[in-house]
């Protein structure tokens, strides 16, 4: 196992756990106000401290984990969701009209600033975390449609699909049986680095309010409402804006750990 | 830092010393929140009054920072036996920035213009009992009431109520002309008002040849803009959590005062489950107005329970009739038949007093039961959904006018309270003069409306000001929103 895969495994699989275990235990009520113990540093009781209302920040950061893992991994599900089906038909047609509609769809979508297209979307529909998981997961179609179709392309020519469709398979039937299973690493590195995009972009729709809305707790608004009071408890900035880090960096590494052991080029590179 | 102008000989002549010559002579104040214009007839924002205010334009009568109502434009004023008829007698010599004489045929002008039919006036209910203005000689206007009316003095001191001239009331809104004792110079728009000192006032010259009023609406640019010093002063400092930390720095002065806003958890009276006085009770009972304070203004408020001013002479307080009791909201609650609780919406404008406020309000509804869903909504959809469309179940919003109970006169008020008895109360409130009358007509209906629970009442508004030490003459109270440039001056 590369270091890579060890150290973002281990990150990702922290918050991972934190977020799960929010689940059935946190050291308090991560909504409970007790207003005479607010902006504690961290101490015996509160291990990471109170923000100004005297919640408990470790209970919010574990439930806030929750948030961003649930809206990261929905938007990537949408991306895979669409996105996947729309990259392997374009493959499978390669230079009819589907191809070309699909494709330059998907240029359309890149050619917006994505997170400037979230907000565009949040401003309309409504600040929630449903409407940030939809702005996020358009953005990850485009992204899933071209692995897909890109990793497709090379794999129509090869000996195996053409026996398959000697052997008189549909299009669509060799695509579901025999190329996906075949770019799913391809998939699942990207599907990291998408998942970590994901939480960057939620942390960032919440920072400016168009997230997940109080009281449900989100990174990016603990770190918006740390901002004034960031020089008299600056332990309300700086614990979500760690978890922000330790899992965006704990997932590209993992992504990259994932690419390097998948990838039979590196490997053979390796040998 | 400038050198004195040479016109300065007037000035010296009141009494200021040589060694002035190298101080400070200018002042740059910051507000949180630019005009959307600069004329104090034509608009509600308070924004307006805040740079305009005495110091581009005069009414017949002014507050004075403790709130009192005293001559301005008016010299003096003698008031008929029945109380229906005033004269006013004008100051000699005012002129406006244009240059033309203020003369009585201005103040007639002025006040059948924000009186009239198709008056743009936002508070146009101050003038309803003017039945005619007459300018019977240049220096000399008779105001006649329909009715008589105890608080025309204190109508008149509004920024309203200001006087302005005929030939340049078309452009008011961006290049506004008025008798004060400064000039308005430049607009730039998102940014800053800059204003010069006019040397042809009527009244005493001020100190400060020029000011700057800053607009900084965000607390990290506002902090941030204090501690380097980029401005002198804030009128009223966006993000109490930063207070401590000037008043431990000797560079500044910190002046809390009071403003005139009652912080309110306004209440649709006309939705249901609100429409009922024993949910509204229960609401006033659920809510804790002390954590409210000490969660989201830092300790910065006097708790309130009723909609009044406590400074005003005239306030009961009335927070005992709803203190903070969990048990009787929920008994409350159940006589409603509403023991299972209920579901409703907050909506939260953008000040730290609501987004804060309401998040901790949301979470002491909940204990009882209110499932209270947090809108966040900028000033403008809260005007538009809470204010004028009136689909909301609470809402969180300082009133700031000062004197605004008669808001509770009105049913088609955004929250919706009709009830007849206040509105009598009211209606021979403003038929009397006498003042020991006033006064219980007044804890009357303050009395009603809390009685009746028609909003949550949390806190007064503080008014946090910072200065830098040296600067004299900082309003502490709010008595209306104003930045009166002409007090200020800076101490040796």
């Amino acid at each position: 196992m590369n270091r890579s895969l060890f150290l973002g495994g281990l990150l990702s699989g922290i918050m991972l756990l934190l977020a799960i275990a929010s689940f059935v235990w946190t050291p308090f009520d991560h909504a409970v106000m007790n207003i005479p113990d607010k902006l504690q540093t961290p101490n015996a009781t509160h291990w990471l401290g109170t923000d100004h209302f005297g919640r408990d920040i470790l209970s919010m950061v574990m439930v806030g984990a929750r948030t961003s893992l649930a809206v990261a991994l929905l938007a990537v599900g949408i991306g895979v969701g669409l996105g996947v089906p729309l990259g392997l038909a374009a493959a499978a047609t390669r230079g009819s009209w589907l191809d070309e509609v699909i494709m330059r769809g998907n240029d359309l979508v890149f050619a917006f600033p994505s997170l400037v297209i979230a907000i565009l979307i949040t401003a309309v529909f409504g600040p929630s975390a449903t409407n940030a998981i939809i702005a996020i997961g358009i953005f990850n179609i485009p992204v899933f449609a071209r692995v897909a179709r890109g990793g497709s392309l090379s794999l129509w020519a090869r000996e195996f699909i053409l026996t398959a469709r000697v052997a008189g398979k549909s299009r669509a039937r060799i695509s579901a049986e025999h190329i996906l299973p075949n770019i799913a690493n391809l998939l699942i590195v990207q599907g990291t680095i998408q998942f970590s995009l994901g939480i960057l972009a939620e942390a960032g729709l919440s920072y400016v309010g168009l997230g997940a809305q109080p009281p449900t707790p989100s990174w990016g608004r603990m770190l918006a409402e740390a901002q004034t009071l960031v020089s008299l408890a600056p332990h309300l900035a700086i614990v979500p804006g760690l978890a922000i880090i330790l899992t965006v960096v704990g997932l590209n590494l993992l992504g990259d750990g994932l690419r390097d052991r998948f990838d039979p080029r590196l490997m053979e590179g390796r040998a | 830092m400038k050198l004195k102008k040479p016109f300065v000989a007037a000035v010296s002549a009141l009494g200021l010393m040589a060694g002035a010559a190298w101080a400070k002579d200018t002042v740059t104040y910051a507000t949180q929140l630019e005009p959307p214009h600069l004329d104090p007839t034509g608009g509600a924002a308070q924004a307006i009054d805040t740079v305009v205010y005495l110091n581009i334009f005069e009414g017949l009568t002014r507050f004075t920072p403790d709130g009192a109502v005293v001559p301005l434009l008016a010299k003096s004023w003698d008031i008929s036996e029945d109380g229906m008829t005033y004269t006013f007698t004008l100051q000699d010599g005012v002129t406006f920035h244009d240059g033309t004489a203020m003369t009585a045929e201005d103040v007639k002008f002025s006040l059948d213009r924000a009186r009239a039919e198709d008056s743009t006036n936002a508070q146009k209910s101050l003038f309803s009992t003017i039945s005619d203005v007459k300018a019977t000689e240049p220096q000399t206007v008779v105001v006649t009431l329909s009715e008589p009316n105890g608080s025309l003095l204190f109508n008149l001191a509004w920024g309203d109520a200001v006087i302005v001239a005929q030939e340049s009331v078309e452009t008011l809104k961006t290049a506004p002309v008025g008798t004060g004792p400064y000039r308005f110079n430049e607009w730039v728009q998102g940014d800053r008002v800059e204003l010069v000192r006019n040397p042809n006032y009527w009244g005493e010259i001020p100190e400060l040849t020029s000011a700057t009023i800053k607009f900084i609406s965000d607390p990290t640019a506002a902090f941030a803009a204090m501690m380097a010093e980029d401005i002198d002063a804030f009128d009223n400092f966006p993000a109490p959590e930063n207070m401590v930390q000037f008043e431990a720095d000797p560079r500044f002065q910190v002046i809390i005062g009071s403003t005139e806003g009652e912080t309110i958890l306004s209440t649709n009276n006309a939705q249901a489950p609100f429409d009922n006085p024993k949910v509204r009770e229960a609401l006033a009972h659920a809510i804790d107005r002390n954590a409210i304070i000490d969660g989201a203004m830092f300790g910065y408020g006097t708790p309130i329970g009723t909609h009044f001013a406590p400074h005003n002479p005239a306030y009961v307080d009335l927070t005992a009739q709803s203190d903070f009791d969990p048990e009787k909201a929920r008994a409350l609650l159940a006589e409603a038949g509403l023991s299972d609780g209920f579901e409703t919406t907050l909506h939260l404008p953008p000040p730290a007093y609501a987004r804060r406020g309401g998040e901790i309000v949301a979470a002491q509804l909940a204990q009882v039961g209110i499932k209270a869903e947090i809108i966040n909504v900028e000033w403008a959809q809260w005007l538009e959904t809470v204010f004028k469309g009136k689909t909301f179940g609470l809402t969180i919003v300082s009133h700031t006018e000062p004197m605004d109970i008669g808001i509770y006169t009105r049913p088609d008020y955004y929250f919706q309270y009709d009830n007849p008895d206040l509105q009598g109360v009211m209606n021979r409130l403003n038929a009397t003069t006498d003042p020991d009358k006033r006064t219980e007509m007044l804890q009357e209906a303050q009395t009603i409306i809390a009685d009746d629970y028609v909003n949550g009442y949390l806190f007064q508004l503080a008014k946090l000001g910072i200065a830098k030490a040296g600067l004299q003459g900082v309003w502490a109270n709010a008595p209306t929103a104003a930045i009166e440039i002409g007090a200020l001056s800076w101490a040796e």
